[in-house]
């Protein structure tokens, strides 16, 4: 099947090439068919690439060795649930998955357009068929998915051990979502300013693709950092490694463009900033991409260095000088129809929103990009690290989470003062009565901590009130019980309260972000069995080692009793798996012991608190007795190594060395979790359409209190 | 096998990307963009229309202040309705 990946990928290509001629010549010759044409394009192309993905993705399940790809990133002892994530922990396969999913968003935006932006059209299908044209020539002359391997090996190198997660089944496609999405309100803004059709139907007609971008990739964010937290032994959820920032940057872009194009919507204004921000959006989106397949920045992410930087590099530069030309083209057309009519308006809020936003991104591309500015500078490659995103990122995320909070309470174009007032009071009264409560409970060596509980509880409390107001204005107009009432008012107004929704949920987050950083106790001991340690609060008791064999590694573990005040709180049971080399010559048991190793916490979660533990065995002192059974069995396969190992196995659990531990005790973590869910299912209720028949019955409503009759105009 | 799937998959694209260049539907398809962007604006309108009734009566707005804005989002939705009366209903494609 190599060679029908091959034709697919190239085929793929020269699709992408001919769409962009036939769009292009069919916009400026005032062809329709050829335009018509161009978008079909899309949709062969979306067939194509699906043929592609099938053929690689069932390599991967078969274990196919015939295909490089699959030899050298999984192997028949992978389970096969992990064999079919396996495509993207590759370059080439990550890649494919990539322009995949662009096809597929690329011919939904244009099916649902095709009768609509007319002028806009063909220019947003070259500019997306031009980005399916960069990655197809890439997959196809640079970074093969269907490379024959000379010779066949009989068995793959195996898939990453950290990548064996389920988290790695959807985090990498979610992400990738999120980036090629944001592909397609980048596009039409393009397709809109090169033909000037700067009004809001380009915006209506992406904005939820601007919306599901903003969701996949805040989700395939949360889902990173929750790997992280579960399987990373290091005990964090976020690093500020350059590819977690890079995702970040274009969500935090993203999360301003969804907030200012209301007012362009609405009234007209912030043309040029809603223009300027989608198109950077779009960039920090190809960015995120070059940054993890470039190997530019070191990060867990980056998986080696690769050939692929010149391109991403080329296509950035043309990306950024392309957008600020054509938005300084437009000068003129991109003229705001309307201006603030009140510093006390809902308008004022997105402006401050997007200004904090704006700013938190650039903080996070200069900390990003600093070893690579200082090298340019000095010479000499510098990097910041966590303690210098916090300063500057900490103010900024409090002052966001104060102004979702002020945003919902104040009214479009000129809020009344005295009633802002009073909608405010009992909000304010909550968070003062958090802060008051955290103060009592010892916060105030915290007052960064501190500041973001009662921002947190704030923003929290107007989100509620603007339900519980909303319902209960609702049951008076209606007379329906107040949860029919609820149901009603979020049915109708999905936007609104989707939005005040996801606020919750990012109050939430930042709370446990908030109280997780400030309050984590980090405690390294070495314990052997029967040996205590006590932490904060907690007593911790190494009962017994543990070991496990399995055809790819050996995993060497401890059972800990953890409990609180004399009573039980939990058993935990960490390991850490060392899995085997390729390389016979390492020795059959020694080849285990310098491969790949990977830790399983122990964690105790909980909605007050996490309990988590990492094991990291002292291996170096059965180092004896691991080469001794390698002088011993030198040749030893299958069924003898594996008694050579269970013997190893065995010594382990009856006579362990000390191990080292890290034990963490971490408050509300969980919060951060439960709060993305919560985010979540605001986002999706804000992306769900309206009925047909709601919008029409609104349409009907809104004429007639105009005094006019309804038409199907 | 292979080659068999690859001039299938060949013709399949073939087959998609040629139809529009060699069908007779010539069937007008688009309303024209002036008439569009009317259409979008007045729909905002009367979404603002309706989400300052929802201020109003969830207490952002004093029923002056509301009665206000009330008024000229009215005259603007009016003024736009107006507006997409005077444009033809459609236009042709070639």
């Amino acid at each position: 099947m190599l060679n029908l990946g091959r034709a697919a990928l190239s085929l793929a290509l020269l699709i992408a090439v001919y769409g962009i001629a036939a769009s292009l010549y069919g916009a400026r010759s005032g062809r329709r068919r050829w335009v018509d044409s161009g978008r079909r394009s899309v949709y062969a192309l979306a067939a194509t690439l699906t043929v592609a993905f099938v053929v690689l993705e069932a390599a991967f399940v078969r274990s196919d060795f015939s295909f490089a790809v699959v030899a050298s990133h999984s192997s028949t002892t992978t389970p096969t649930f992990y064999r079919a994530a396996a495509m993207w922990s590759s370059q080439e396969g990550s890649l494919l998955l990539w322009v995949w999913l662009l096809s597929l968003w690329s011919s939904l935006v244009l099916f649902l357009t095709r009768q609509r932006l007319r002028e806009v059209v063909p220019y947003a299908t070259a500019v997306l068929l031009g980005f399916a044209g960069f990655f197809a020539a890439l997959v196809v002359f640079l970074a093969n998915p269907f490379a024959l391997a000379n010779p066949v090996p009989a068995e793959g190198t195996g898939l990453q051990p950290l990548l064996r997660h389920p988290s790695m089944m959807i985090h990498p496609p979610l992400l990738y979502s999120g980036y090629t999405l944001f592909t397609v309100p980048f596009a039409f803004a393009v397709g809109a300013l090169v033909a000037r059709r700067v009004d809001a139907e380009w915006i209506r007609a992406t904005r939820r693709f601007a919306l599901a971008a903003w969701l996949f990739l805040g989700v395939g964010i949360l889902i990173g950092a929750r790997w992280s937290w579960s399987e990373l032994g290091w005990g964090g959820y976020w690093a500020w490694d350059p590819v977690e920032n890079a995702s970040l940057m274009p969500w935090l872009t993203g999360t301003a463009f969804i907030h200012s194009i209301m007012m362009q919507e609405k009234r007209g204004m912030m043309k040029v900033w809603n223009a300027s921000l989608v198109l950077a959006t779009g960039v920090l989106a190809i960015l995120g991409t070059f940054l993890v397949r470039s190997g530019i920045l070191e990060s867990i992410h980056a998986f080696g260095g690769s050939t692929l930087g010149k391109p991403f590099l080329a296509l950035i530069a043309a990306l950024m000088v392309g957008s600020v030309a054509l938005v300084a083209s437009r000068r003129a057309e991109l003229r705001s129809e309307a201006r603030l009519e009140s510093l006390l308006s809902r308008e004022s809020m997105f402006v401050l929103n997007n200004v904090v936003l704006v700013g938190l991104c650039f903080v996070i591309f200069w900390g990003t990009f600093f070893p690579l500015i200082s090298e340019a500078v000095s010479g000499q490659k510098a990097s910041v690290g966590p303690p210098w995103f916090d300063r500057y990122t900490v103010p900024l995320a409090i002052a966001l989470v104060l102004l979702s909070g002020l945003g919902p309470v104040i009214a479009w174009r000129r809020a009344t003062p005295a009633n802002v007032v009073r909608t405010l009071r009992g909000p304010l009264v909550v968070a003062t009565a958090i802060a008051a409560a955290a103060l009592l409970l010892g916060v105030a060596a915290r007052p960064w901590a501190l500041a973001m509980f009662g921002a947190g509880a704030f923003a929290a409390a107007v989100a509620v009130q603007e339900f519980w107001r909303g319902a209960r204005a609702r049951r008076s107009a209606t007379g329906e019980p107040a949860p029919a009432a609820l149901v009603g008012l979020v049915r109708r107004n999905r936007r609104r309260y989707g939005g005040y929704l996801v606020h919750i949920g990012m109050a939430v987050i930042f709370v446990g972000v908030a109280a997780s950083s400030a309050f984590q106790g980090v405690h390294d001991v070495r314990l052997s069995p029967g040996q205590s340690a006590h932490i904060d609060g907690y007593d911790v008791r190494y009962r017994r080692a543990t070991s496990a064999l399995s055809n790819e590694k050996v995993t060497l573990g401890a059972v800990l009793d953890v409990s609180r005040n004399g009573r039980h709180v939990a058993t935990l049971a960490p390991t850490r798996g060392y899995y085997a080399s390729l390389d016979t010559r390492l020795g059959p048991v020694g080849r285990f012991f310098d491969g790949e190793a990977t830790s399983e916490v122990g964690l105790r979660a909980g909605l007050r608190r996490d309990f988590w533990t990492a094991v990291q065995p002292d291996v170096g002192a059965m180092q004896s007795m691991i080469d001794g059974l390698d002088k011993r069995f030198p040749l030893a396969t299958g069924r003898t190594e594996g008694l050579l190992l269970a013997a190893l196995a065995a010594r382990y659990e009856v006579a362990p060395p000390p191990a080292s531990f890290r034990l963490i005790v971490s408050p509300l973590v969980e919060w951060i979790w439960l709060g993305g869910a919560i985010a979540a299912l605001g986002g999706l209720i804000a992306l769900w359409p309206a009925a047909a028949l709601a919008r029409r019955r609104a349409t009907v409503l809104s004429r007639v209190r105009l005094g006019r009759q309804p038409s199907h105009a | 096998m292979e080659l068999v799937l690859t001039v299938i998959l060949l013709g399949a694209v073939v087959t998609i990307v040629a139809s529009p260049l060699v069908s007779n539907d010539g069937r007008a398809r688009s309303r024209g963009s002036r008439r569009t962007a009317i259409e979008t604006a007045r729909d905002a309108k009367y979404r603002e229309i309706l989400d300052a009734e929802l201020d109003f009566q969830t207490g952002k707005l004093s029923e002056a202040d509301y009665r206000e804005v009330d008024r000229r989002l009215r005259a603007e939705a009016s003024e736009l309705l107006g507006e997409l009366e005077a444009e033809p209903a459609g236009d042709g494609a070639r």
